[in-house]
């Protein structure tokens, strides 16, 4: 079981939550000229590494806010949780 | 090669089984191999063995980092089927059922083809309908599919929640008649033992930990056994393509997630099929030993442990009791999880890439096992011919950026974020 802490509630247990993958994703500028490939980048590329991993997780069942974690792929260790406007 | 048949096993009888050859000779790397295929996946080595057989090409190294057949082919629940709607899925994988169907003899080795059938179950009448498109979309590539009722259900997994009061009642299914299971190790086996019989190098415990590129062309690839030239390098590394993409400065539209599965203690016969619940994600089949073989949802997050929480493992037998009350009352022998390549549309990719000599066989998802002979073949024909074959020519990378996607749910991207 994954004890996940939300920067708002605290440490609560992984059933709460739900995952929103890579953090580092962003969306092109509204309402600029944007490319095909900046497009089909930000809608299909993500980081994949195996190792620690800027995330998105949303604490659905609970205060619903979206925040970021960082957290080790391979072992599954959490080092840290952050407000989605804190750096992480 | 020793052939195996009624004949050498009543001659090894005699000698208390003791003179058996070995199925596949373990190899030092040599200095050079026209190709490298890595990992010793089934996609690997069937890759390998249609590279040597059908395209007599034999200087070949498989080069593995853990044991042979250590990861997802030694991992999976091994159904087969080619139910899918769309045409490109339903050709190439209905070509896959057929290899399957001949794949015992074609390797001398006992792969237990078990074309037991598999069912969807279906809980509404929208459901049903959509299972009565899918299955005509099926018949019309001439894959076999039938539609089956409630009561035609109820004779034939009995064991299934019938009662007035099931939670998801069942209003019928859609059948392959012709999909269902086979030993996955008795494939990764017999494709190695065949390959190495042409002369193909298994390399055990060799990471693959770089690549020498010269003027984008392939020259070699760097390994924890030193460095070993090639012409040409397959990479078929399941979960761990980002990897070794990223070496090669590639990224690609492929994310790495835990997928769990479980056994329950061996019970009588008790499931003739492979069934499927239509009300969320959960299968089971029983194995010839009796044990129910159970699987369902990924973790949900990015992973490269092979092993999964618990919270996935009770959401997905919370369904499978709502399918088969009895099995409620079963222990849990073993769990364990395997890490997906899963690719963005959910569909995988076979092709050449933006360096010479480089080709790319992941994107499996939850469903790579049912396609390991059609994968090798395509593959192998990919990697000889430095051409894309007809059959995998949907498969391409590119089409992330075509639109030409292949999204058989229909949920868009990253269809295993709920
Ligand atoms: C729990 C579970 C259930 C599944 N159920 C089904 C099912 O019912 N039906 C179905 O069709 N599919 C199923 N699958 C999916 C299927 O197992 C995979 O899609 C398929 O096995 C992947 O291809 P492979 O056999 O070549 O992969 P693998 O066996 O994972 O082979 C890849 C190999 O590459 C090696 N490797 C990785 N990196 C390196 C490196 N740098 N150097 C050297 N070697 C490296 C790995 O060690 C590994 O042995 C399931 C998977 C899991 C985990
Ligand atoms: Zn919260």
């Amino acid at each position: 079981m994954l004890e996940i802490k939300c920067p708002h509630c605290g440490l609560r247990s992984q059933n709460e939550f739900s995952y929103g993958g890579d953090s580092n994703t962003k969306r092109p500028e509204l309402g600029k000229e944007v490319s095909d490939k900046d497009w089909d980048n930000f809608i299909y590329l993500r980081d994949n590494p195996r190792g620690k991993h800027s995330e998105l997780w949303h604490h659905v069942a609970g205060c619903r806010q979206w925040f970021k974690v960082l957290r080790d792929t391979s072992t599954h260790e959490i080092f840290k949780t952050a407000k989605l406007t804190e750096e992480l | 090669m020793q052939k195996y048949s009624i004949f050498s096993l009543i001659k090894n009888a005699f000698s208390n089984h003791k003179d058996w050859e070995v199925a596949w000779k373990d190899s030092e790397p040599k200095k050079e191999y026209d190709i490298i295929i890595i990992g010793a996946g089934g996609h690997g080595l069937a890759t390998a063995y249609y590279l040597a057989k059908e395209h007599k090409i034999t200087n070949i190294a498989v080069i593995e980092k853990g044991w042979l057949g250590g990861g997802n082919v030694g991992r999976n629940t091994t159904i087969l089927r080619s139910n899918y709607m769309f045409d490109p899925n339903g050709l190439f994988y209905e070509q896959g059922m057929k290899m399957w169907e001949n794949l015992s003899q074609e390797l001398n080795y006992n792969v237990m083809y078990s074309p037991r059938g598999i069912i969807n179950l279906a809980h509404s009448d929208a459901q049903m309908n959509i299972f009565y498109r899918r299955g005509n979309s099926m018949r019309l590539n001439g894959i076999d599919a039938v539609m089956l009722g409630r009561d035609e259900l109820k004779k034939m997994i009995p064991f299934a929640d019938f009662s007035e009061s099931a939670r998801f009642p069942i209003f019928g299914g859609l059948m392959q008649p012709r999909g269902g299971t086979a030993r996955h190790d008795a494939v990764a086996w017999g494709y190695a033992r065949q390959a190495n019989s042409m002369g193909v190098d298994i390399i055990q415990h060799c990471e693959v930990t770089g690549f020498d590129v010269q003027n984008g062309k392939i020259e070699g690839v760097r390994t924890s056994k030193g460095n070993i030239k090639t012409k040409k390098v397959g990479l078929c590394v399941a979960g761990n393509t980002s990897l070794l993409a990223e070496k090669l400065n590639m990224k690609l539209p492929i994310e790495s997630h835990v997928l769990q599965a479980c056994v329950s203690e061996p019970v009588k016969p008790f499931l003739d099929h492979v069934v499927t619940f239509g009300a969320g994600h959960f299968y089971c089949s029983q194995s010839d030993k009796g044990e129910m073989v159970m699987g369902g949802d990924l973790d949900g997050y990015n992973s490269y442990a092979q092993r999964g929480n618990l919270p996935t493992l009770q959401h997905v037998l919370t369904e499978g009791v709502a399918m088969f009350p009895n099995l409620s009352r079963l222990k849990m022998l073993r769990t364990w999880g395997g890490i997906m390549d899963m690719s963005m549309d959910g569909s995988p990719i076979i092709d050449k890439t933006h360096i010479d000599g480089v080709y790319l066989n992941c994107g499996w998802c939850y469903g790579g096992f049912k396609a390991t002979p059609i994968s090798g073949w395509t593959f192998a024909y990919t990697i000889a011919k430095d051409e894309v074959h007809e059959l995998s020519s949907k498969y391409r990378l590119n089409r992330f950026n075509t639109g030409h996607l292949i999204d058989e749910k229909g949920l868009g991207t990253k269809t295993w974020i709920g």
